[in-house]
Order: C-alpha cells, then structure tokens, then sequence
C-alpha cells in the first residue's frame, strides 16, 4: 500500500524549506507586502526557486529538474502553506509544469525548472481537473480575448492560455495586459489577462494538459491546506496556553481543550489525505479517487482550523496586525481552487459508482 | 536472535510434527504454544521465543498456508489482549505458567471486572471492597459492562484494599476465579434487544493471595497495562476501501437506485470520504508503528470510528426509508462475539451508539489528547489528596 510517511530525505527537505521561510518570510512582511502593489516576494522566490532547486522537483533531471516526484512537492508545499508565503510555488512549479510536461514541451519546461522563469496556467483558479475552461479565440494567427481569476498572473513572465481551436498556447507576459483583481486571498492574488492580438506559441492539445494539471494542483494542495490547518492548530494552542482570563490559562476551560482536540484529528487525518495524494501521484496508482478523497476532505479541514483560530484568538484574531487572517483568506481561497469540495465530492460519486438519483 | 527463516524453519518443524488434518484442534493448539509460536514476542517457556513482535506474521502466514487451526482470536480477546500482558508484566513466575497457556489456546476465557455502576470514567473511585481473611481476601461489590462473563473462567479484577488513602492508591489487582460460589452474573440487556454484556454481583468470593497481580495498593499501576492495551486493540485492524460501517450503505444505495435521493447523496458523499480518510488514518499509524515512531493519532481513531460509525448507521437507517422503520429482531440474545457491523441497519445504528461509550467516552478522549498531545492544562482536580471513603457519592 501507498507510503503515507516522510522519509528521511523529505524530512531533510522540510528542515531547509522552514529555515529559509523562518529567516526571509515573516508574518508582519507578509502583511506589509499584501498592500504594497507588488504582493509577490520574487526575492524569496529566487531563493527557494535558483537557490534551492525547487522549482524543478517534478521536471526530470535529463530536462533540466530535479527529478524528484509529487511527495518531495508536497512537502515543500506544506511549509509554504504553513508561512502562507506569498511566491508563485503551486502555480508555476506545480500547474504551469505539470501542462508543459503534459504537452511535452522542453524549452519552456527547462526555463520554469530553472526558476528564472514564472509561469501561469490561464486557467480561472476555481476551476476543478474536469470542468469545462474559459478559451480565447484564435484570429489571423494571433489570440484575442480575456480570461479572468488567474491566480499568481502578476508574477507571470508566460502564460499558458487555451484557445478555442483546442490547443494551449505560451504567450509571453508582455505581449498582454495584466490586471490584479482586489482578491480575497492576499498572498495568492489573481488578475484579469486580456489578449489584444497576443502572439502565441502552440504547445500541444489543452485539454488533457489542463487537466493534468488541475488534478496534481488539487491534491497537492492538500498539502498546502495541511500546512496552514497545522500552523493554525499549533499557533492556537500555544497562545492558548499563555493568554490567561478568570485567573487561568484560557486553554484550560474544557469547552477549548474540546474543540483543539477534535481540530488535532482532524489535522492529523488530514496529514494521512495529502500524504495518501502526494503519493498516488507520484506513482500514478488510484490517483483519481485519492485526488478526489483527500480535497473534498482537505478544503472543509483548513476552512475550520483557521476559523477556530480567529474565534479562539478573540479580539486579537480579529486584527489586521494579527496574521491569523491571512491564514483564513488564503484556507478560504483554497477550498474554491482547483474544484471546491462539492466538485471533488459529485467527481466521487462516478470514480466509485455511487451514482446521483 | 530468531530470524524469519529461522520460525519458518520451527513452523515447518511444528506442523511436521504435528499435521493439522490428524491432529486435534486442542492438541494442535498446545504443541504450537509449546513450541513458542504462539506468540514469538513472549518469552520462552510461555508460548514464544523472544522474537521481535513483527516476526509474528510470519508464523501465521505459513501456519494459515498449511490450514492449521487457529485460537479464534475474537473471541478471547480479552484474555489475549488485555489480562496476558498484565500477567507477563506483572505475574509470578507460577502466575504466568499457570494462566498463559490456557489462555492463548481458549480453554479457559477471559473477563475483566473494572467498570461498575459508579465508576465509569472515574473508574478509579471504584468500591468493589477486598478485605484480608487469612492468607486471601474477601471480595464484596457489583461491576457492570462485562462482556463474555457468562462463559469465563478467570476474570482480572480491581478491587479496592484501602479506603483510608487517596482514590489511585487504595486499589489492588486480581485474578478472580469466576466459577467461585460468590460470583452471580446477571445479563444486562442492552438497547439493542441483546445482552453482549452482564453484571457481576461479588458476594463474599474469596481469592487467595497467590492470585494477587502486583503489590497490595499499587492496583492502579498495573491496570495501566490493561488499558493501554486495550487502546491498541482499539483501531488496529487494516481494513480495505469500504471494509468498515461504509460497506453496507454503499452497497445499499448501489442496489437499490430507488431509495436514492439528493440530500442522502450528499451526506453519503461526504461520509464516504471520511471513511476513507479514516483508512488512510489507520494505515498511516499502523505505518508509524512498523517503523517504530509511535504516533499519538491511535488516541483519534476511535474517536473517528465512534462518529463515523454513528452517522453512517444512522444514515443508512434514513436512506431504507420505510424499512428504516422495521427492527430485524427485538429477541434477547447472549452473543458471544461482538459485531459491529452485523445483522441490519437498525441493530447497527443502536450498537454503534456505544462506541463513544465503551472503552473510554469520546469526552473523555478528548480530555486526553486535549492534555497528554497538545499538553493543555489538565482539569482541576478536587479529588487528588482525599481518601477515597471522604470522596463525594
């Protein structure tokens, strides 16, 4: 059966992500940077991407990657979701790669393995791996149209945008205009891309590489989910363990201990969900039903984890000094992307015949 | 140290010696336990070799190839999982020669005599009193919740041998023979119809001292080993997708398209995925363990069984609809295995409603993750420093 733990190389792998995201990622600049109009830290990107070599864990190593697989990304994401770090990993290392390896493409896929280049899928970030996707049109040999709700398109130095004659296209990010949309989740911000006679380069069908896509970005973000529900369950207890009211620690009073205690198991399944769809991906066994098993499960977890922690904060979760909220946004945001747990839940119901009336 | 070739070698040897098709079960049984393949883990002399406990399997993978009987596990699990790791921790050298083979082979079963009306989850305010009289002791009280009590032949028991000190250090641990004149059990009809479990009534049983479980007073220490025991008993079988409560609903609704509507739909969507997550739960411990990092998710799971359990009999009692409102037989029985998902929905529905009862209530589960894995304050406690007979009742 699949290998729901960490090996010693993931640990390792875990070890070096964190120490680097305790030194370059701080909660209050994370905060700072949200409002800043350049919300994405490309500086910490450089690091984790060039310095580090993460951004190509999934490209094999005779493409210019790493030649890791879905579990070494998956970690990784766990502590990115844990410092809810504002860097384009899910979309360009994760999506974007996943597309190109799907059609196929080498050049391109070398580049994002290298990190110097980010790339976007044009694919609206609530899209689930088998709904239908906005296209623009192919007109004259150039692409027209525009496609909203790309996570991370702001960062973006290509785009992989579908059109409607089938196929998936890169279009360099300056060959288009992008435009932020004011988004729910700071630190993942999406934009509007509008294609004016954008010039394109075919890369293969868009089809099965949106899919394949979406359906790796929907199980390793369970990973991403994972990291944020546990830095809320760990934050919240050890602020519930100092913060005294009636003469006592606040986490003392039963009603409390209940509620962590019960948010304790469900982040521990929760860790067992993204291990279990970590590795069907990586090996390419059960992937659809694990994909779909631990999404539906994950979104709901994380959703809750951060809920509890702004309640069990009191006043001082609902700051915007206090980080907690960028926690909640962005556990908010995740359980729309890539299929919302509804989406996971109906693709259930034909993966395991448990057909609607 | 004893290899897997080597117990496949002494497997070999056992069934050689003794062939399962000419061979009484009973006979079978004894030879495998003298041979020290009952349990490899167990010291020699007492039905093992002092193997690793994983080389377990191995005995029985090539015992079950060659059709040998087994010591049908399920039911003298008590005996096996809770009372034969208490005597080898803490029996005599006599203790455990004479318990331990009658035990493992199923001759002589197994009871535990804990809980009683007053003591659930503070089971250690118990007051089943033992009193010294000559060289034993004179046992009175009543315990509740004993399942296979009817056919057992030895009953560990606590009992309380010091009224005067506070509550955990008053009690003392006892091989109780069930067959003594003192013993009344009583079955104890349950919501279900049945009656898996009995009352004990201890009317002046008297036990010698020779079958005392550790020192007078240190009763509480040694039931730690019961009950830890117990928890890994608990939510450690391996169970394939849709082995557990989730099995019957889904193949209910497959069956029968004509029950189906978009409200079950949802709610069976969504707790099959739980059930699911809970398999990937259980393996990831059961994985943790064989690699030896013990993880504190054993505490969850029955936490998780407890409430999956719930509402997905009770899901599926809603999903049949009219039959939801039929009861397969109110017939007061005495089983002696338990069957979680026997029988029809509704039996289901009423006995999963214990599962966040028996062996430690859901509340008081949470306490103990809430406390011993988050490390929150422990509740405030008035009765540390009383003696037990000042305690409030």
């Amino acid at each position: 059966m699949t290998d729901l733990l960490y090996s010693e190389e993931e640990e390792a792998l875990r070890a070096a992500v964190r120490d680097l995201l305790t030194d370059h990622c701080a909660p209050a600049d994370v905060i700072t940077r949200a409002e800043s109009g350049a919300p994405h830290d490309l500086a910490l990107w450089k690091l984790l991407a060039e310095g580090m070599g993460l951004a190509g864990l999934l490209v094999p190593e005779e493409r210019g990657g790493q030649g890791a697989s879905a579990r070494e990304a998956a970690v990784v994401l766990e502590e990115l979701g844990r410092a809810v770090a504002p860097v384009p990993y899910l979309t360009s290392a994760v999506v974007a790669t996943e597309a190109l390896l799907a059609c196929g493409d080498g050049e391109l896929l070398g580049r994002l393995a290298s990190g110097r280049t980010i790339g976007a899928l044009a694919v609206g970030l609530h899209s689930a791996p088998d709904a239908a996707f906005a296209t623009v049109r192919v007109e004259n040999g150039s692409l027209h149209g525009e496609l909203t709700g790309i996570a991370d398109a702001a960062a973006a130095d290509v785009l992989l945008v579908p059109a409607d004659d089938g196929a998936l296209y890169a279009v360099t990010a300056d060959t288009v205009a992008v435009t932020p949309q004011p988004s729910l989740d700071l630190t993942r911000p999406l934009a509007t891309v509008t294609l004016a006679g954008a010039p394109g380069r075919r890369l293969g069908d868009a089809g099965p590489a949106v899919r394949r896509a979406l359906r790796a970005a929907a199980g390793l973000l369970a990973s991403e989910q994972l990291g944020v529900a546990d830095w809320a369950l760990t934050e919240t207890v050890r602020y519930l363990k100092e913060r005294k009211q009636f003469n006592r620690p606040v986490g003392g009073f039963q009603a409390l201990k209940h509620r962590l205690a019960q948010l304790w198991l469900e982040v521990v399944s929760l860790r067992a969900a993204a291990r279990a769809a970590a590795d069907a991906l990586a090996s390419g066994e059960d992937t659809d039903i694990t994909v779909a098993v631990t999404q539906a499960y994950a979104a709901p977890v994380a959703v809750h984890a951060t809920e509890e922690a702004l309640q069990l904060h009191g006043g001082i979760g609902m700051t915007w000094e206090h980080p907690v909220h960028l926690y909640l946004k962005r556990a908010k945001a995740d359980s729309i992307a890539y299929g919302t747990a509804g989406a996971h839940r109906s693709a259930l119901a034909g993966l395991v015949d448990l057909q609607a009336p | 140290m004893t290899d897997a070739g080597e117990l496949r070698r002494r497997t070999q040897e056992l069934l050689a010696a003794h062939p399962p098709a000419e061979t009484e079960r009973l006979d079978f049984l004894r030879a495998r336990f003298d041979a020290g393949l009952a349990w490899v883990h167990y010291p020699q002399g007492l039905g093992g070799l002092g193997a690793p406990r994983s080389l377990q399997t191995v005995v029985d993978a090539e015992l079950e190839a060659a059709g040998a009987p087994d010591n049908d596990p399920r039911r003298i699990g008590i005996g096996l999982g809770m009372a034969a790791p208490t005597i080898l921790k803490y029996g005599t050298e006599e203790q455990k020669r004479r318990f331990l083979r009658p035990l493992w082979t199923g001759e002589e079963v197994w009871c535990q005599l804990f809980s009683e009306p007053g003591a659930g989850s503070d089971l250690a305010a118990l007051g089943t009193r033992a009193v010294r009289e000559g060289d034993g002791w004179l046992v009175n009280g009543q315990k509740v919740w004993t399942s296979s009590a009817h056919v057992a032949r030895w009953a560990i028991l606590i009992a309380r041998t010091d009224p005067d000190v506070p509550k955990h250090q008053g009690i003392t641990y006892f091989v109780c023979d069930m067959t003594d004149p003192g013993v009344e059990v009583r079955p104890l009809r349950q919501i279900t119809g049945e009656a898996e479990f009995n009352e004990v009534f201890l009317t002046g049983v008297r036990i010698p001292d020779a079958h005392r479980l550790g020192e007078v007073g240190d009763g509480w220490r040694v039931a730690q080993t019961t009950l830890n025991n117990e928890r890994v008993a608990i939510g450690g079988m391996r169970l394939p997708r849709e082995g557990g409560m989730i099995g019957p609903v889904s193949r209910t609704w497959r069956e029968r398209p004509e029950l189906r509507t978009p409200d079950l739909h949802q709610r069976l969507l969504g707790l099959w995925v739980e059930a699911e997550v809970a398999r990937f739960t259980g393996e990831r411990l059961r994985q943790q363990l064989t690699v030896g990092q013990p993880g504190p998710e054993g505490a969850g799971m029955k936490l998780a069984f407890a409430r999956l359990n719930q509402e997905i009999s009770g899901l599926e009692v809603e999903l049949r609809g009219e039959e939801g409102l039929l009861y397969d037989d109110w017939t007061m029985r005495r089983p002696e295995l338990v069957d979680f998902t026997g029988r029809d929905a509704g039996y289901r529905y009423l006995r999963s409603k214990g599962n966040s009862i028996e062996g430690g209530t859901s509340e008081v589960l949470l306490n103990i993750v809430a406390e011993r894995v988050l490390g929150l304050p422990a509740e405030p406690r008035t009765d540390k420093d009383v003696a037990w007979k000042d305690l409030a009742r």
